[in-house]
C-alpha cells in the first residue's frame, strides 16, 4: 500500500476516534441502518425475479429471460419502468393521505428490521423488548392499506381496504398468541436470546416442540402480508387490484416494496422464532466440531448469517409455492380459519406448553438450558 | 440537557397533534392526528425509560384500537353540522370538565415538585434493568387479583357487546362450512358408463 494511503487511513481513523462517543454511536448506527435497508431492498428486487422464475417453472413456462443473463436484470428493468411512469393523483382524493399512505405501509416493514439479529453480533438495536417491538410495528402496516383505500375515494379501493383491514386484524391475534408460545419457550423478549435458547443443533429448535404454533404463525404470516391464497384484498377478479387500484408509478412501487419487504420479514421471523435463526442444524455434533473455524464453509457447521439467509429464502420459496398451488380463499372461510381454528389452536398449545414447562420436558428440560 | 430539549420538542409536537384531533373537520383526519399523538406519547415514555409502556401503547392503541376507530369512522357518514348544533348546549359541561382536569394535573405536578425525593427529576435506571420483567414480576404475583378482575371485566364487555349487537334475521342464507368440507367427489360427480354411440 502506498505511503499516502496509509497516512490517509491513519488520519481518518484518528479523526473518527477523536469524535465524541455520541457521534460515533450515531455514525455506526446510521451505517448499520443503511446496510440493512439496502440489503432488504436488494432482496426485494431479486425475490420478484425468484417469484417469477419459480411460478414460471411450476406452470411449465420459462419466466423472464430477456434482460441480462436468463433475465437476471429483470427487476432493475421493472424498477426503471415504475420510476419513469407518471404518478396520477385522483382529483377527488384526499391528497395528503393519498401520498403518505404508501410511506406508512413501507415504514414499519423496514423499521422492524432494527431488532432482528443477523448473526451472533450484528443487530442494530439489541433491546430487551424486541419481540414486542416487532409485534407493535407489524401491526402498523395496516394503516397504509386502510388510508390508501379511503384516500383514493374509489369503491374498489375502499372495499379492498376493508377486506384487508379485517383480515389483518383477525390474523394478528393468532400471530400474537403464537409468539406468546415462542416467548414461553425462549424465556425472553430479546430476539437474540430467543435464538440462543435454540442453540445446540436441530433437536433444540422450537419447531419441534411448538409445531402447531409454527404452522399457525406461518399461515397467519401469509395472511398478514395479503399474499395468495389470502389475497382477497387485491382480488383482481372482483375488485381489480383492491386498495392500490388508483396508484401508479413510484407510489405503486412503494406498496410493492412494502409487500415484499413484509414477506421477507415474516420469512426471517419464522426462521428466527422456530428454526433457530442463524444457528446451524449440525451445531453440537461432535464430529463437526473441528470444522467450525474453516474459512469459507465454517458457517455450515458452526452457524452464521448464511444459514439465516438460506432459511429465509426457503420460506420465500414457500410463499411462491403457495401462490402457484392454491385458489383464493373466500372471505368467510378466511374469517373462520382465523377466529375459529387458529386462535383456539394457539390457546390450547399455550396450555400444553404450560404443562410441558411444569413437567420440565422439551425446551424446559433442566439440562437443556 | 439534550434530553430535555428532545422532551420539549416531542411534547410540543404532541400538543399540536392533540389540537389537530379537536380542530380537524374531517373525522378520518382527526383519527390520524390521534394516532400521531399516541406515537409522540410513546416517544415521551421511551425518554422516561418506560419502554414496555411505550411499545404497548403503540401495539394496543395504535395497532388495534385506532384501527377499529378508523374502520368505524370511515364507514359512518359523520355530519359535522349536526354535531355543531349541540355545541352551545354541551359547551359549559365540556369547559367544566376541562377545568377540573387541568386543576388535577396542576395539582399533581405541583405536589410532586414539592416532594423532596421526586423533585429532582428522573433517576436513570440501573444497567441491565428491564421494566418489562419488573412489571411481569409484580403483575402476576402481587397484583394478580386486580389483573384477573380486569380480565373478567373485559370478558364481560365482550359478551355484552356481542349480545347487544347480535341479531338473527329470518331467511338469512349462510354456508354450512362443516357440510362443505365434508363433501366428497362422489356426492357431486356421477360417473356414467355408456357404450360409444355410432355415428350416423
Amino acid at each position: 500500500m502506498p505511503e499516502f494511503a496509509t497516512n490517509f487511513i491513519n488520519a481518518a481513523v484518528a479523526w473518527w476516534l477523536s469524535l465524541p462517543g455520541t457521534v460515533q454511536y450515531l455514525g455506526t448506527t446510521l451505517f448499520k441502518i443503511t446496510i440493512v435497508t439496502f440489503a432488504v431492498i436488494i432482496c426485494v428486487a431479486f425475490s420478484t425475479y425468484f417469484e417469477r422464475k419459480v411460478i414460471g417453472s411450476m406452470q411449465a413456462r420459462v419466466g423472464p429471460n430477456r434482460v441480462g443473463w436468463n433475465g437476471i436484470l429483470q427487476p432493475f428493468a421493472d424498477v426503471i419502468k415504475l420510476l419513469i411512469k407518471e404518478v396520477i393523483v385522483p382529483s377527488q382524493s384526499s391528497r395528503f393521505l393519498y401520498v403518505i399512505a404508501p410511506l406508512l405501509s413501507l415504514m414499519p416493514a423496514l423499521a422492524a428490521w432494527a431488532v432482528i439479529p443477523m448473526n451472533d453480533w450484528f443487530v442494530i438495536a439489541d433491546i430487551n423488548a424486541g419481540l414486542l417491538y416487532v409485534l407493535a410495528l407489524t401491526s402498523l402496516g395496516v394503516y397504509g392499506v386502510i388510508l390508501a383505500g379511503w384516500a383514493t375515494n374509489s369503491k374498489y379501493a375502499l372495499l379492498g381496504a376493508m377486506r384487508s383491514a379485517a383480515q389483518i386484524v383477525a390474523y394478528e391475534i393468532a400471530m400474537g398468541f403464537a409468539l406468546v408460545g415462542v416467548l414461553m419457550a425462549g424465556g425472553s423478549l430479546n430476539i437474540g436470546d430467543i435464538v440462543e435458547a435454540q442453540s445446540g443443533g436441530f433437536s433444540n429448535w422450537f419447531i419441534i416442540w411448538l409445531f402447531p404454533l409454527f404452522i399457525v404463525y406461518w399461515i397467519a404470516g401469509v395472511a398478514e402480508t395479503n399474499r395468495a391464497p389470502f389475497d382477497v384484498a387485491e382480488g383482481e377478479s372482483e375488485i381489480v387490484a383492491g386498495f392500490h387500484v388508483e396508484y401508479s408509478g413510484v407510489a405503486f412501487a412503494l406498496f410493492f416494496l412494502a409487500e415484499y419487504a413484509n414477506m421477507i420479514l415474516i420469512s426471517t421471523l419464522t426462521a428466527v422464532f422456530f428454526l433457530g435463526g442463524w444457528a446451524s442444524p449440525f451445531e453440537g455434533w461432535a464430529i463437526f466440531e473441528p470444522y467450525h473455524d474453516l474459512p469459507l464453509i465454517g458457517w455450515f457447521f458452526g452457524g452464521g448469517f448464511p444459514w439465516l439467509f438460506l432459511k429465509m429464502a426457503f420460506f420465500m420459496y414457500v410463499f411462491f409455492w403457495l401462490r402457484a398451488t392454491f385458489p383464493r380463499y373466500r372471505y368467510d372461510q378466511i374469517m373462520r380459519l382465523g377466529w375459529k381454528v387458529f386462535i383456539p389452536v394457539t390457546i390450547v398449545w399455550i396450555a400444553v406448553e404450560g404443562a410441558m414447562a411444569w413437567f420440565q420436558v422439551g425446551p424446559w428440560a433442566p439440562t437443556g438450558v | 440537557m439534550p434530553h430535555s430539549i428532545v422532551f420539549y420538542v416531542f411534547a410540543a409536537i404532541m400538543f399540536l397533534g392533540a389540537l389537530g384531533v379537536v380542530f380537524s373537520r374531517n373525522p378520518v383526519h382527526a383519527v390520524m392526528f390521534l394516532v400521531f399523538t399516541f406515537f409522540n406519547a410513546a416517544i415521551l415514555w421511551l425518554l422516561a425509560e418506560a419502554e414496555f409502556l411505550a411499545i404497548v401503547l403503540v401495539l394496543v392503541y395504535v395497532g388495534a384500537v385506532m384501527v377499529l376507530f378508523l374502520f368505524v369512522v370511515m364507514m359512518l357518514e359523520v355530519d359535522v353540522e349536526a354535531a355543531k348544533r349541540g355545541m352551545t348546549r354541551y359547551a359549559p359541561l365540556g369547559v367544566g370538565l376541562a377545568l377540573v382536569m387541568a386543576f388535577e394535573l396542576v395539582n399533581v405536578i405541583w405536589l410532586r415538585s414539592r416532594m423532596p425525593e421526586t423533585g429532582s427529576g428522573f433517576k436513570p435506571t440501573p444497567e441491565g434493568y428491564s421494566n418489562t420483567e419488573a412489571l411481569g414480576a409484580v403483575l402476576y404475583t402481587e397484583h394478580v387479583l386486580a389483573f384477573e378482575i380486569a380480565a373478567v371485566i373485559l370478558l364481560l364487555a365482550i359478551i355484552a357487546a356481542i349480545t347487544l349487537t347480535m341479531r338473527r334475521r329470518p331467511g338469512l342464507k349462510v354456508q354450512n362450512i362443516a357440510k362443505q368440507v365434508a363433501v366428497r367427489a362422489k356426492d357431486r360427480v356421477r360417473v356414467v358408463k355408456m357404450d360409444a354411440e355410432k355415428k350416423r
